[in-house]
């Protein structure tokens, strides 16, 4: 029996060692795949609203009509799955509840992209106009700096808005002042500057009730400022936006690439289980 | 003087921001103000400055004909290119139909966003080839991502409820929410991620303090010409 066992280590070892010279193109090809199979054919998983996501969503849900909100998008194309379908959704929600909001950029490669979405949802409400309901405040350089220098005047640190208006002649804008002007404020961010300095710079020291909707890899830094009550709520990567949808009645582009992430995360499990199941096996043979 | 001049405005313009967010009066806030926007203008020429040196590196790295200068040279191109197009196109160079949009979408956002989509085929690589177990510290760290991982998307509690559907009704319902991947996932989040961010938060906060204060004490002189 104590031999059977042995036999069985052996052939896995030998296994192992095979996997162990597995060329890398066969993982892209594999997780090529398991990417765009659910985005052919959805695999509708059900999804489960966290309670950061239920945090943000109760949060907007609170907003009064007419109250004014600043959505700070601080992205650039790279994080275009996970934070423009929670930038569609909020500013959907913020229209529809008659909200009027002001946009501004922190990144200089988000501007463009930025305007596209606001265009895109500005499209399905009509009865909604530039500089009346919404304005788009564009990019400024300064990061922090500007953070602070809205603290004395939104239309001090943004003399014209991203169309080349002056800010101060738009309809909406001549009741906007500082921070004390907004009832909340929504940053949706990819890093630096995101998040954590809009946290540090203007909700600790301006008292402005804050939600977040950040990128996957970096929402683990952001919830100390959940815990602390500082973040009212928090929508992390794809799978925070794709609950934000669900609890929206929404299916929009993250629930829909939720299905691809799934499986990429079970593949990703496998390769790192793979991956030491090489390694026991070189080592068994003392290779 | 040259050096003594720098390090006074320093200790100066550092001491009095500081009080600016202690003091709301005018004489503090109306000074306080004119620096912040001095700030935003002079990141501003910073990219000015950027930009001159990107071309004043490539030009001359072209010019000697360095390995891999075609790179260099699309670069050049790419950035008098995107430059004068948006010069000549004025303000509202980005609105929909003008040809700065157009570089922004068909270039600009699809390069970026196939550099980032390329990281779940390395990742996955990484994973096989360099993610090892060879200590209890690594075996924890591995069994936290395997959990958040599959935690974090729906397919992990689809598995877990169908691992553990015959519990169902047998044990308490809070133990049975208790066991699921997505819960498990919560609780990583919530109590050990959190407490060691949150420690990696303070320390990183006295340690801006500190630096903070050695650059307006003049102690911190790195930033005069590469002085230590």
């Amino acid at each position: 029996m104590p031999n059977a066992a042995k036999g069985v280590r052996e052939r896995l070892a030998g296994l192992a060692l095979r996997m162990g010279t597995l060329d890398r193109r066969w993982i892209f090809l594999v997780m090529g795949l398991l990417v765009l199979y659910p985005l052919l054919f959805p695999l509708a998983l059900p999804l489960q609203i966290t309670p950061p996501v239920r945090g943000f969503a109760d949060a907007m849900d609170q907003l009064k009509p007419g109250s004014t909100v600043l959505m700070s998008c601080d992205y650039d194309p790279g994080a275009i799955p996970e934070l423009v379908p929670m930038t569609r959704t909020a500013f959907r929600q913020l229209l529809s509840q008659d909200c009027k909001v002001v946009v501004t950029v922190l990144w200089n490669g988000g501007p463009g992209l930025v305007d596209s979405v606001l265009r895109e949802v500005a499209r399905e409400f009509p009865d909604k106009h530039y500089g009346v309901d919404y304005v788009n405040l564009g990019y400024k350089a300064g990061n922090e700096a500007v953070m602070v220098l809205m603290g004395q005047g939104v239309a001090n640190a943004f003399p014209r808005d991203y169309r080349g208006n002056n800010t101060r002649g738009l309809p909406m804008m001549r009741e906007v002042g500082d921070y004390s002007t907004f009832a909340l404020l929504v940053s949706v961010s990819a890093g630096y500057p995101g998040t954590k300095e809009w946290v540090q710079q203007v909700q600790a020291r301006f008292h402005l009730p804050m939600v977040a909707g950040v990128t996957a890899v970096s929402a683990p830094e952001y919830y100390p400022y959940l815990q602390s009550g500082q973040l009212r709520g928090l929508l992390g990567g794809m799978a925070g936006a794709a609950e934000y949808e669900k609890a929206r009645g929404e299916s929009g582009t993250a629930t829909r690439g939720m299905d691809a992430q799934s499986l990429g995360h079970i593949f990703v499990a496998l390769c790192i289980l793979g991956g030491n199941f090489v390694q026991w096996g070189r080592r068994r043979r003392g290779a | 003087m040259k050096r003594e001049l720098p390090l006074f405005l320093t200790a100066v313009i550092g001491l009095f921001m500081i009080l600016s967010f202690f003091v709301p009066h005018q004489w503090v806030s109306v000074p306080a103000d004119f620096l912040q926007v001095s700030a935003i203008i002079v990141v501003a020429f910073g990219y000015v400055l950027g930009g001159a040196n990107v071309l004043r590196v490539n030009i001359d790295a072209i010019y000697k004909r360095i390995p891999g200068w075609p790179f260099k040279l699309v670069l050049i191109v790419g950035l008098v290119a995107t430059l004068t197009i948006g010069a000549i196109e004025g303000p509202g160079f980005l609105n929909p139909g003008t040809r700065s949009k157009w570089i922004y979408n068909q270039l600009y956002s699809p390069m970026q966003a196939t550099m980032f989509a390329l990281l779940a085929f390395f990742i996955a690589s990484a994973a096989f080839r360099a993610f090892r177990i060879r200590t209890v510290e690594a075996g924890l760290l591995a069994v936290a991502a395997l959990l958040v991982m599959l935690g974090r998307v729906p397919v992990g509690n689809v598995v877990t409820q169908w691992l553990t559907g015959s519990l169902h009704g047998v044990i308490p319902e809070g133990l049975w929410n208790a066991i699921q991947i997505g819960s498990i996932q919560d609780w990583i989040m919530n109590v050990p991620q959190n407490a060691a961010k949150r420690a990696i938060l303070i320390g990183a906060a006295f340690g801006v303090m500190a630096t903070g204060l050695r650059v307006i004490l003049g102690i911190e002189r790195s930033y005069l010409s590469g002085e230590d």
